[in-house]
């Protein structure tokens, strides 16, 4: 206390709070600080690194080659047609071990899941219980046709992917799982045990795959991962697990039936296998994204130490301060 | 003398007792006329011309709303805010397929916003509504003429022609013209304290013919007619007639006793009741405050348009790309994007017209990015100004313990002003000084009594270095017993000593006139104590003076005054009673007071005291004995600060007394408006051929702590201006005494005492005068500015006088005379007048642009305290007008050095940063939304679930913020006080400058990119957990949540200087209730939760890749700022950095030795930081809640 005016709080403000004061005011030491995350850092981004790096993943674009030749001016012809034969073959090697199990993606892109009409045109409450079967408000245009509302209604159920993937190495076919691919609280919550697919496809337009009327939603996977709509226009979405390991160097058959029209909006659609670690698929960014924070940090501590070794500061020297340069203190 | 002059207007007057007196018709020609229409029957409530008038009756009510009106004005006066008119007309438009979110989440906002501040507009009506209630209910005895006695009744039911009795210590319930009392000379005592704030009595008188109806049954027969001016709020005047038994008689103030005044001293009072309930005069004065808006609310007002002009900009932006991506959705007659069903689509999607979906669009955009514009921002504000104001008025370093008094935030707006004061005006008597005064010295027939030096002498004396010898100051260890308002020593008066003076007869005059000319009431409280009640503390000096001497005023009433004398032939007491006749009042154009009494040898006495000037003008020629030695005495006090008066008196002859007191009476009955003229004319005329007998010397002592308090603010680079009425000499000497003036600084006198206007001044041509007056200032304002830039390393001080001013306020010159005051350190303007004050307030105001400050404690600073950005009251001796035209009422001058340095930095300090935060938290999170627009093709699809973004500013953002407006602290209020350099930071606004403000605004943009870029791709594409899965929109959604959520409170956390555990709690609290929200929310059933459904249970908590994102991007957005601070700390520090920085320091360096040279020190303990506030009653019973200490390692 070194003032008349503070006198007084300091007389009545008692012991109790004057140890506090200088770890109240907090400090910032900023090299330190650097240096911490820095050193935090790198090695996350290592670890994050290795994890993606023992991924193995098979990336097969199949859009374009899957049409075949004579169409290759007209694909839109080409898959809006439905009497023309869709089956592709693919061939895929495998680079690695891939240890069970191993994941199939599908992957389109440039497709706006996201989009607001989208991403709106559905009913939750139809999805869940047969009783609220007529709560079709936001799924126009599909929503009903005469014989009744649409089950699953809506924009989002109605564009259903519905490429189908056969997979065989060696001529034997690798069966694929299909079950727990869509989330558990989906199928327990979202959708429906006693809902059952109705009027579903059957307007004038087709958009994609149709239903198996006498399976409940709630068993429909393909439908509950689809609906989990995607966050950007390049999605990935699950297709199926392959329950067994995949040797290096194996040959893999895909017989493709490539029945999804991505050709009028010039999207493209990838089929992945993929493996998985710790750290989820293939994810290199995020390595790299903590390395170099990391690193960023390391060098701005490393500047810092050097300014002060190189120039010191002239702490405490009032006359340093700009306002202290003019006399009488006041600004102009 | 300015002292006096405040008082004058209020002065009770004793002297009018005479005038009840039958007028003519002619003189109250008004009454009856427009303003002057009020009819009251007296005693007749209910007969039929009174009920015809249809007067209001005495129910009053102070509430802002009534219950019916609560809710339609409450809500227009919320939507008065261009920013709430945004968010209700988004909340209306939101029930359209416009919107990009449910109704719901953007009404619920809305409603807590509105609601909050609806609340507390309720709360604070219910209180005022609470005292209105307990005002109407108080009981008072009516006159019920059926049973000729009084019975109880309730204020609010009285009417208009009621005759009521209060009883002492009551409160009259509404404005009554006094009938009798239980006096005799039917007078009775009041207090005016709820008026204006002064706890002297006031004696009232009522009409002599009115003092026969003095009981209950007499009052049956009392018939009368009222007939006054309409209600008004002038409480000093009154203009009536009363019309009783065929005749008129004239009413004056003196008969009316004013609602919400106090009887005392009296047993009982009759009164007619003339106002009731809203047009007494007391309600008629309730004006609020006028409403000062601070220049950071402006500037915050200008940053919101630049935030909606952000917002179209952006909107309309997204809604060009939308409308170009949806026009492609048609290419050559194919639809691209079938999935959207383009064929079969409403007007918001149609590919077929793009211009109308772009247009649409737009609308939603508005309604998207409605998260730039902070809804809350308002309400948050006023919450943190309030809590900052408890602070400010529980501030125990800003308590006055000898007067019970702590500091009072009457307005909880202005607070952050305090922090950006450029300019000081201040008022001298009673702000800078005690207006405790205290008898010190006399001159008596050309004779100085009176030894001891006051606090200026020893400040001139140090000043030339004298070595003082420790005889002064004479303090109460060495009389007997220390009296207030005496500090009188000299063994030749005291003890009845005088008698064997030389000059015994002047000596004995001298101190007559000091007992007998006031208007002083005395008091007998015991045996040999009598206390006196006097309008001004220099009266009562004096009156107590003439006590201590020997000539004892112990009683007075309405003829007479009574004293207790030694008398000088036989040394006994004797009491002597004076006849009193007239008193001619003080008022400040008269500068002077006078009694004109008989005394027991009848000899006929006009005494007369007042402002030297005035007395010596009016001396005869016998009468200037002692002029020459008087007036070299006078100048001689005036140096050493003291107040001097001149003492005279006069022997009257009996004939010319006579004829003169017959005018007198007749103009002091006319009811006409130049009355005052007209008496004053004649008090003239008998004030003259006066004998000097002396002159007397009153110190006003200086406040504790004053020049410690002005010498900090100046080192702060506050310009202090000091508005005084005194004497050139005395205010220069004051200003030495408080250091206003300091060693080493050049004096720049501005004045017309030269010796070429004085000479044109005996010439008499006014024009000539003014013309060469000009002139003079002109070439002196020019010389001193030329002087002031040569030597622009000195500090000046400029001293002017009231008259020059008013030449120096001419528009020709006014630019250059600020320009020449603005580079002084200090200003004096001495002689000026109150309503200069308030001109120069204004002046300095808009030349400058600044913020000004005005501190005083009187009536005569009301002008200048509603004139300055903020007003400062001192609630001291002198009344509470000042304090209640002020903004801050302070109980000593010393505590506006905390009040600005500590409290005022600290609420500037967190305001400003409030508000750059807040803007940044919704811009980091406006922008987010942008960027994932711009991947959804703009669509107007939000990236988050709707009740997350509705909570945004309501829950997981807003406590923080809160906490940061009213307790962050830079520094602790010891080192504010210790580098006063700090203050400057607020002065010149460089926490709140546009370079500042956008830097806010770009690193909130910075975040949101790096927010957005950043999580999209660590988490999105590739299965995100090791069961295969990959993240959907929701868990984009939650991811980008969080970090958003993360990130501002952990900048939050590392703009905050100072952590109490509140912080703690609310920082982290924050963003644990996020987190807790999404589990609650998420176990709902999915039709109402829909994309929240389990998803942090379910999909993201077990997700490694989530928690690693967070943290990753959390740091990263921390970066820039992070990394800008250590630069800036290291390149660019500021103030309050170097300030932390150096506390650190374990040993004091150079910089402390330099700081430590003026505040002489005791490094104790360090001052307690947020209880110093807090604890003065907060804290005393549940001691140490913020003491928690953890220090954030940040």
């Amino acid at each position: 206390m070194d003032t008349n005016g503070a006198t007084t709080s300091s007389a009545a403000g008692g012991g109790s709070t004057s140890k506090s004061s200088s770890k109240k005011h907090s400090r910032k030491p900023v090299i330190s600080t650097f240096t911490i995350i820095g050193i935090i850092f790198i090695p996350l981004g290592l670890v994050s690194l290795s994890a993606s790096e023992k991924v193995v993943e098979i990336v097969d674009r199949y859009d374009e080659s899957c049409v075949p030749s004579d169409y290759s001016n007209d694909k839109l012809k080409f898959i809006q047609n439905p009497s023309i034969n869709k089956s592709c073959v693919r061939t895929l090697t495998v680079p690695k071990l891939m240890k069970s199990p191993v994941f199939i993606y599908y992957q389109l892109d440039n497709y706006y899941q996201n989009h607001r009409r989208y991403v709106k045109s559905r009913s939750d409450k139809q999805l869940r219980s047969v009783s609220d079967e007529k709560s079709t408000k936001d799924c126009s245009p599909e929503d009903k046709t005469v014989d009744g509302p649409i089950v699953p209604c809506g924009l989002v159920a109605w564009s259903l992917f519905n490429d189908t993937y056969v997979f065989s190495v060696n001529s034997k076919t690798i069966e694929v799982n299909k079950h727990d691919i869509a989330w558990k609280s989906d199928k327990e919550h979202k959708f429906g045990s006693n809902v059952y697919p109705k009027n579903f496809q059957s307007g004038g337009l087709i958009g994609g795959a149709k239903l198996n009327s006498s399976v409940p939603l709630s068993k429909q996977e393909d439908l509950m991962v689809w609906m989990r709509t995607a966050a950007l226009p390049t999605f990935r979405k699950l297709y199926g697990k392959i329950e067994q390991d995949l040797q290096a160097n194996e040959k893999i058959q895909v017989v493709i039936q490539n029945n999804y029209n991505t050709y009028s909006f010039s999207g493209k659609k990838k089929l992945v296998l993929s493996t998985t670690s710790w750290i989820g698929g293939k994810n290199d960014f995020l390595g790299i994204a903590y390395i170099i924070v990391g690193g960023l940090c390391l060098f701005l501590a490393v500047c810092f130490i050097l300014l002060y070794v190189i120039k010191p500061r002239p702490l405490g020297d009032p006359s340093y301060l700009s306002w202290n340069r003019s006399p009488a203190g006041h600004p102009n | 003398m300015a002292r006096i002059r405040k008082r004058s207007i209020q002065l009770s007057k004793l002297c009018s007792f005479a005038c009840c007196r039958s007028s003519s018709q002619d003189e109250h020609a008004q009454i009856g006329q427009k303003g002057y229409s009020r009819v009251v029957y007296c005693n007749e409530p209910d007969s039929q011309e009174q009920i015809r008038l249809r007067y209001r009756g005495n129910y009053v009510s102070t509430t802002k709303y009534t219950a019916v009106n609560f809710i339609p004005k409450s809500l227009f006066e919320q939507f008065r805010r261009v920013a709430n008119i945004y968010f209700l007309v988004v909340a209306c438009v939101s029930f359209s397929p416009l919107a990009p979110y449910s109704a719901p989440s953007i009404i619920l906002p809305l409603v807590v916003v509105i609601g909050a501040t609806m609340a507390k507009e309720g709360v604070e009506d219910w209180r005022r509504n609470l005292q209105d209630i307990e005002a109407n209910n108080r009981k008072v005895e009516v006159y019920d003429k059926s049973s000729c006695s009084f019975r109880q009744t309730k204020w609010k039911d009285l009417r208009v022609g009621d005759l009521v009795k209060v009883c002492k210590d009551e409160y009259f319930p509404a404005d009554l013209l006094l009938l009798s009392s239980s006096y005799e000379d039917v007078v009775c005592y009041v207090e005016t304290m709820n008026l204006d704030g002064e706890t002297n009595l006031k004696l009232k008188h009522a009409l002599n013919v009115t003092s026969f109806y003095s009981s209950a049954e007499s009052l049956k027969e009392f018939r009368a007619v009222i007939k006054c001016e309409d209600p008004n709020e002038h409480l000093y005047s009154f203009i009536g007639t009363l019309y009783f038994d065929c005749q008129q008689y004239s009413l004056s103030p003196q008969q009316i006793l004013l609602r919400d005044s106090k009887l005392k001293n009296t047993e009982y009072i009759f009164g007619v009741v003339i106002f009731t309930g809203h047009d007494t005069k007391v309600m008629q004065n309730a004006t609020d405050p006028p409403s000062k808006r601070t220049k950071i609310e402006r500037r915050m007002d200008r940053i919101i348009y630049v935030l909606f002009s952000t917002l179209i900009l952006v909107s309309f932006i997204g809604s060009l790309f939308f409308g170009i991506e949806t026009n492609n959705d048609l290419s050559g007659g194919n639809y691209t994007r079938w999935y959207l069903r383009p064929d079969k689509t409403t007007v918001f999607f149609d590919p077929r017209r793009p211009a109308v979906a772009a247009f649409l669009h737009c609308l939603t955009g508005l309604m998207l990015y409605g998260y730039l514009i902070p809804i809350s921002l308002y309400v948050s504000i006023e919450i943190c100004k309030v809590l900052q104001s408890i602070f400010i008025n529980q501030d125990q370093a800003m308590y006055d313990e000898e007067m019970d008094r702590p500091a009072h935030a009457r307005t909880s707006n202005l607070n952050e002003e305090l922090g950006q004061v450029h300019t000081i005006l201040s008022d001298k008597t009673g702000t800078l000084t005690c207006n405790s005064m205290e008898f010190v010295k006399c001159s008596i027939a050309g004779t100085l009594y009176g030894r001891g030096m006051t606090e200026v002498e020893i400040a001139l004396a140090r000043k030339r270095g004298e070595q003082l010898t420790e005889q002064a100051p004479i303090d109460a260890s060495e009389s007997k017993k220390s009296i207030k308002g005496f500090n009188f020593r000299d063994e030749r008066i005291m003890d009845g000593k005088w008698v064997s003076e030389p000059q015994s007869d002047v000596i004995q005059k001298f101190f007559r006139v000091l007992a007998t000319c006031h208007t002083a009431v005395p008091e007998v409280m015991g045996p040999d104590e009598i206390m006196y009640e006097a309008e001004s503390p220099d009266e009562a000096a004096f009156v107590i003076a003439a006590r201590e001497v020997g000539f004892e005023f112990f009683a007075r009433n309405q003829t007479s005054i009574k004293l207790r004398e030694l008398d000088p032939t036989s040394g006994i007491r004797v009491d002597r009673v004076y006849e009193l006749l007239h008193v001619l009042e003080f008022s400040s154009a008269r500068k002077r007071m006078s009694v004109i009494v008989k005394n027991p040898e009848n000899q006929l006495l006009l005494l007369a005291k007042g402002a030297d000037s005035v007395i010596f003008e009016r001396l005869s020629k016998e009468g200037r004995a002692y002029e020459e030695r008087t007036k070299e005495h006078i100048e001689k006090y005036s140096e050493a600060g003291l107040r001097t008066m001149a003492v005279a008196y006069r022997e009257l002859d009996n004939d010319e007394y006579k004829t003169w007191e017959q005018e007198f009476l007749k103009a002091k009955t006319s009811v006409s408006a130049d009355r005052d003229v007209l008496m004053d004319e004649l008090a003239c005329q008998i004030e003259r051929d006066l004998i000097l007998l002396g002159a007397t010397a009153v110190e006003d002592k200086l406040q504790k702590g004053v020049p410690g308090c002005i010498d900090k603010l100046a080192r702060a680079g506050i310009g202090i201006w000091v508005l005084t009425g005194d004497k050139r000499g005395t205010a220069i000497n004051i200003g030495y005494a408080c250091s206003l003036l300091r060693h080493g600084m050049k004096q720049i006198v501005i004045t017309l005492e030269l010796p070429e206007i004085l000479a044109q001044e005996k010439e008499g041509d006014k024009e000539a005068i003014a013309e060469a007056s000009l002139n003079s200032i002109k070439l002196q304002i020019l010389k001193a500015k030329s002087q002031v830039t040569e030597e622009s390393s000195t500090e000046f001080g400029l001293i002017i006088d009231g008259k020059s001013l008013t030449y120096a306020m001419d528009k020709n010159l006014v630019n250059s005379f600020m320009d020449l005051a603005m580079r002084c350190a200090t200003v004096i303007c001495c002689r000026s007048s109150p309503k200069q004050k308030a001109v120069i307030t204004r002046l300095v105001k808009s030349v400058t642009g600044r913020t000004t400050l005005a501190i005083g404690d009187g009536a005569n600073d009301v002008g200048m305290l509603q004139e300055a950005d903020i007003g400062v009251g001192i609630s001291g001796v002198e009344g509470m007008q000042a304090v209640m035209a002020s903004d801050f009422a302070i109980a000593q001058f010393r505590f506006l050095e905390r009040l600005l340095l500590v409290h005022g930095h600290w609420c500037y300090r967190r305001i400003s940063m409030m508000i750059c935060y807040f803007f940044y938290k919704n811009i980091t999170f406006g922008f987010t939304l942008f960027w994932f627009e711009a991947y959804t093709s703009f669509s107007g699809q939000p990236a988050y679930n709707d009740w997350y973004m509705s909570c945004y500013n309501v829950f997981f953002t807003s406590l923080p913020v809160i906490a940061l407006g009213v307790f962050d602290q830079d520094v602790s209020a010891r080192l504010c006080l210790k580098h006063p350099l700090l203050y400057q930071e607020g002065v010149r606004n460089i926490l709140f400058n546009w370079p500042r403000i956008l830097g806010w605004m770009f690193n909130g943009l910075l975040s949101s990119i790096i927010i957005y870029f950043l999580t999209t791709n660590s988490i999105t594409g590739p299965a995100f957990r090791k069961d295969g899965q990959v993240a959907d929109y929701s868990v984009l959604g939650v991811t980008m949540y969080t970090c958003v959520v993360w990130t501002v409170n952990c900048q939050m956390a590392l703009s905050i200087n100072y952590f109490t555990w509140i912080q703690h709690l609310f920082i982290w609290g924050s963003i644990a209730f996020w987190y807790i929200f999404l589990v609650v929310y998420g176990s709902i059933p999915p039709t109402l939760s829909t994309t929240a459904y389990k998803v942090l249970v379910e999909a993201c908590a077990p997700s490694i890749l989530y928690w690693l994102t967070t943290l990753l991007v959390v740091i990263a957005a921390l970066l820039p700022l992070l990394s800008y601070r250590a630069f800036q700390i290291r390149f660019r520090p500021m103030e309050h950095d170097r300030i932390q920085i150096q506390r650190r320091r374990p040993e004091s360096t150079e910089y402390d030795a330099t700081q430590r040279r003026l505040s002489e020190s005791s490094e104790a303990r360090t001052s307690s930081e947020l209880p110093s506030e807090f604890k003065h009653r907060c804290l005393k019973k549940s001691a140490n809640i913020g003491i928690a200490s953890a220090g954030l390692g940040v």
